[in-house]
């Protein structure tokens, strides 16, 4: 059975190239755009992975993360972060809200899947 | 790669909307600068711009987008104010990437002095010179980046002790084991002194730690990005030794028996991993909780959960010309639609009549879904206004408010499109000509600020768009002479005053004794009103001299599809605007009688002019001895149009005639009918200015 992945961010760009390598990749995806979008979408879907934007409206990633930790189903879950080298304070952050990893903008479709490889199987 | 050219029209639509975003919110931010709101918003369109921008490409957007992202970086955090300069240059900024995008489009190439120039504005505001930290990609390595050194294998002992809430950042430290067992070689064992008693064991910690002997040809950076993810919280060890230390027969051995008590420790971790799925069963029988209270505690939480499950409203994006395809899909099947309900009705067999009346059913309301797909609140116009009045009032020295009612008012994608040039054209007027200046306001007794009010709004089957200002108005004088001197009028006397600002549609026309770059060429109203004619609407003009001018649009809300009165007229066929019948009535021989050759006929008290359509279309044969007149109304203005037959409503898909009939009177379109035959669509406005001039 297919992995699920969650991807959410706000940019429309950066939700259709994820989706792409990772559905091209073997991967289901399931799109959210903003924090609060995804948080609905975790009780449709049996997701394996998060991949999340650090800049978002509604609930930002961080709180996104904190929420997605306290969910019992979600609390071990691979969840990765896409920070923007100038957000170090914002990673510490993420990391401390329980997030497993990062990917650093910009990045290429190898390097997602290289992440997406590191922390699920 | 194809594949990116996919992504770059994506980022490219994507930048468009959000430099919008970033000129609204800006415009707000005027209005309210403390609003942290609003800056958070304008931060993370900057922020998205400059990173989807990097992401796909658009290096040079990213680069200069940066700059602007740090400024409103240091605004959210209070450390640089919001001031003229700053919303001068973040407006700055987006017209500069916006060009940008456009050069990336094929469009002309970027000022680069003009980004510089920018740049430095905003590097200014930080106080700073050049201290803004440059923009650079900053790539993650990743562990295919070749780090292998020709082949020449070492051996590495690596211990990894991972963090004991490892499992709560979502890291299963199995997988890291496998990608170093990705590398080479790899004996893994796992070391379990450190696991408590069942009764004392935490499952959500990790107490394992691993040791293992890796022979790889690959570099100790490489092994160390493995745990990247984990570096902070765990201890990772990792020692190069004597690459024949290990060798001979006797590893394998070992190695079996090390691999034997890693299985076994895997099912520890495997045991410990599923624990935590149910955390009720543990609770249960840990004897915390009755399993009722588990389960009706699942019950809340399922019903909760659902409750709160709004379904997001998606939107999709369509390109227009499918939507356009869908429309055209749609009117053909209202034809044959209309066709076949005309079959039916010669044939009169009750069974088929009801499925048919059902499709007419469904192919109403079809159409209306349809045409309702491609209504866009004009708001989106409205806003793009602000920034146009803003940037205007400055420029001529003027103090100008806008206020805009009605922004939620719908109308087709098409239509605000078309509208957008005339509406600029006459808001530029009224800032350029209408407002006066703040000094020559106060000596009249007004507000130093004029305001420009634009309002948007439903009536029947049309929207009316209102542009008034409280400026100086319009002078009927002076535009009766200046009429008079290009020889438009004779003597302008008896015309009254909506007559004489008609005059202001002339080609040519402009009582302006200056051009100026905005405007007075007299190159504008009469275009403005020539585009919205082509839209099917009206325009009218109402003025007080001193006290400001009013320009009303009146404009139909679909182009496509019109619900229309069929009449026939010989053996021609028309159809006339429902939206514009008032009545019909029939035209006696004693009517016509008694209005002393005259065309004029008294319709419940008032006098109306009418026409005759076989006049005005010569069509041959005399005038039937029972004629009907439809009364129709436009501009304010009444006018019966007299025909052999009106044969009903019907509902009309508007074809064009095509180019060589543009230029065609009194008509605007054509329609097929149920019969196959074709129909002639009025223009009535133009029908009704014939009327008026055959009374003179």
């Amino acid at each position: 059975m297919a992995k699920i992945i969650m991807t959410a961010d706000d940019s429309a760009s950066i939700r259709q190239m994820v989706s792409f390598t990772l559905k091209d990749a073997g991967y289901e995806v399931v799109e959210a755009i903003d924090g609060k979008d995804a948080l609905n979408k975790l009780n449709d879907s049996k997701i394996n992975m998060l991949i999340t934007d650090l800049n978002m409206p509604n609930m930002d990633g961080i709180e996104l993360i904190e929420q997605v930790r306290g969910k019992s189903a979600f609390k071990f879950i691979p969840i990765i972060m896409l920070t923007t080298e100038s957000q170090a304070e914002k990673k510490q952050r993420g990391k401390a809200a329980g997030a497993t990893g990062w990917i650093v903008k910009p990045f290429k479709p190898e390097q997602l899947i290289a992440v997406v490889k590191k922390v699920l199987r | 790669m194809s594949q990116l050219n996919i992504h770059a029209e994506a980022y490219r639509q994507e930048a468009l909307e959000l430099l919008s975003d970033v000129e609204e919110t800006v415009l707000d931010i005027e209005q309210d600068p403390g609003n942290a709101e609003h800056i958070n918003r304008l931060f993370r369109a900057m922020h998205t711009i400059k990173g989807s921008g990097a992401m796909f490409g658009f290096d040079d957007i990213a680069e200069f987008t940066h700059h602007a992202e740090t400024v409103l970086d240091r605004v959210r955090e209070g450390a640089v104010p919001v001031n003229k300069d700053l919303i001068d240059l973040i407006l700055a900024s987006s017209d500069q990437i916006r060009a940008m995008l456009q050069a990336a489009d094929g469009g002309a190439a970027v000022d680069g002095s003009r980004s510089e120039q920018i740049v430095s504005g905003l590097k200014a505001l930080l106080h700073v010179k050049g201290d803004t930290k440059a923009f650079s990609p900053e790539n993650m390595e990743t562990s295919d980046s070749a780090g292998s050194m020709g082949g020449e294998k070492i051996t590495f002992r690596i211990r990894f002790r991972p963090g004991p809430s490892i499992f709560a950042t979502g890291m299963d430290p199995a997988i890291l084991l496998d990608e170093l067992r990705d590398f080479g070689d790899c004996v893994v064992t796992a070391q379990t002194e450190k696991i408590p008693s069942l009764y004392d064991l935490d499952p959500e910690q990790c107490c394992i730690f691993w040791d293992m002997i890796l022979t790889t040809d690959r570099s100790i950076n490489d092994i160390r990005d493995v745990f990247i993810f984990v570096d902070d919280e765990s201890e990772i060890k990792i020692d190069e030794i004597a690459s024949d230390a290990n060798k001979g027969n006797d590893r394998k051995r070992l190695g079996e028996i090390l691999v034997e008590r890693g299985d076994v420790t895997k099912e520890t971790v495997d045991k410990a991993l599923n624990d935590q799925k149910q955390i009720g069963e543990l609770l249960v029988k840990s004897g915390a909780v009755s399993r009722e209270k588990i389960i009706s505690a699942l019950k809340e939480q399922q019903t909760v959960e659902k409750r709160k499950a709004t379904t997001s409203s998606g939107s999709v994006r369509v390109p227009a010309d499918r939507l356009d395809n869908l429309i055209n899909l749609v009117g053909e099947l209202v034809i044959t639609q209309a066709r076949l309900t005309q079959v039916s009705a010669g044939i009169n067999d009750a069974k088929l009549a009801a499925p048919v009346e059902e499709v007419e059913r469904l192919a109403g309301e079809l159409r209306d879904c349809v045409l309702n797909i491609r209504m866009l609140p004009i708001g989106t116009t409205f806003s793009k206004f602000r920034r146009l009045v803003r940037d205007l009032s400055s420029e001529l020295g003027k103090e100008i408010k806008l206020k805009t009612e009605g922004a939620e008012t719908e109308l087709d994608k098409t239509v605000i499109e078309r509208l957008d040039n005339p509406l600029v054209h006459l808001i530029r007027n009224s800032i350029d000509h209408g407002i006066e200046s703040p000094e020559e306001r106060e000596v009249s007794g007004k507000s130093r600020k004029g305001t420009i009010r634009l309002a948007a709004e439903h009536k029947g089957a049309n929207v009316v768009i209102t542009i008034e200002d409280d400026g100086r108005g319009l002078d009927a004088e002076v535009i009766k002479s200046k009429a008079i001197e290009k020889g438009l009028i004779e003597t302008g006397d008896g015309l009254s005053r909506s007559e004489i600002f008609k005059l202001v549609f002339a080609p040519g026309f402009s009582t302006n004794t200056e051009v100026t770059s905005v405007s007075g060429r007299g190159v504008g109203m009469d275009v403005v009103k020539r585009e919205i004619e082509a839209l099917r609407g009206s325009i009218e003009i109402f003025s007080e001299k001193g006290e400001g001018t009013t320009v009303r649009l009146s404009l139909p809300l679909t182009l496509a599809i019109i619900d229309g009165l069929l009449v026939k007229a010989g053996e021609s066929r028309f159809v006339l605007p429902l939206s514009l019948v008032n009545e019909c009535m029939e035209l006696t021989k004693d009517h016509a009688a008694n209005a002393h050759g005259r065309h004029l006929i008294p319709v419940r008290g008032e006098l109306v002019p009418y026409i005759r359509l076989r006049d005005i279309f010569a069509l041959s044969g005399g005038p039937a001895p029972l004629e009907q007149m439809v009364v129709v109304e436009s501009e304010n203005m009444r006018v019966g149009i007299v025909v052999d037959e009106i044969i009903g409503g019907h509902q009309t898909v508007i074809k064009s005639l095509g180019r060589m009939y543009q230029d065609a009177e009194g008509v605007s379109g054509g329609t097929i009918l149920g019969d196959g035959g074709i129909a002639l669509i009025l223009d009535v406005p133009k029908i009704i200015q014939c009327a008026e001039q055959e009374e003179k």
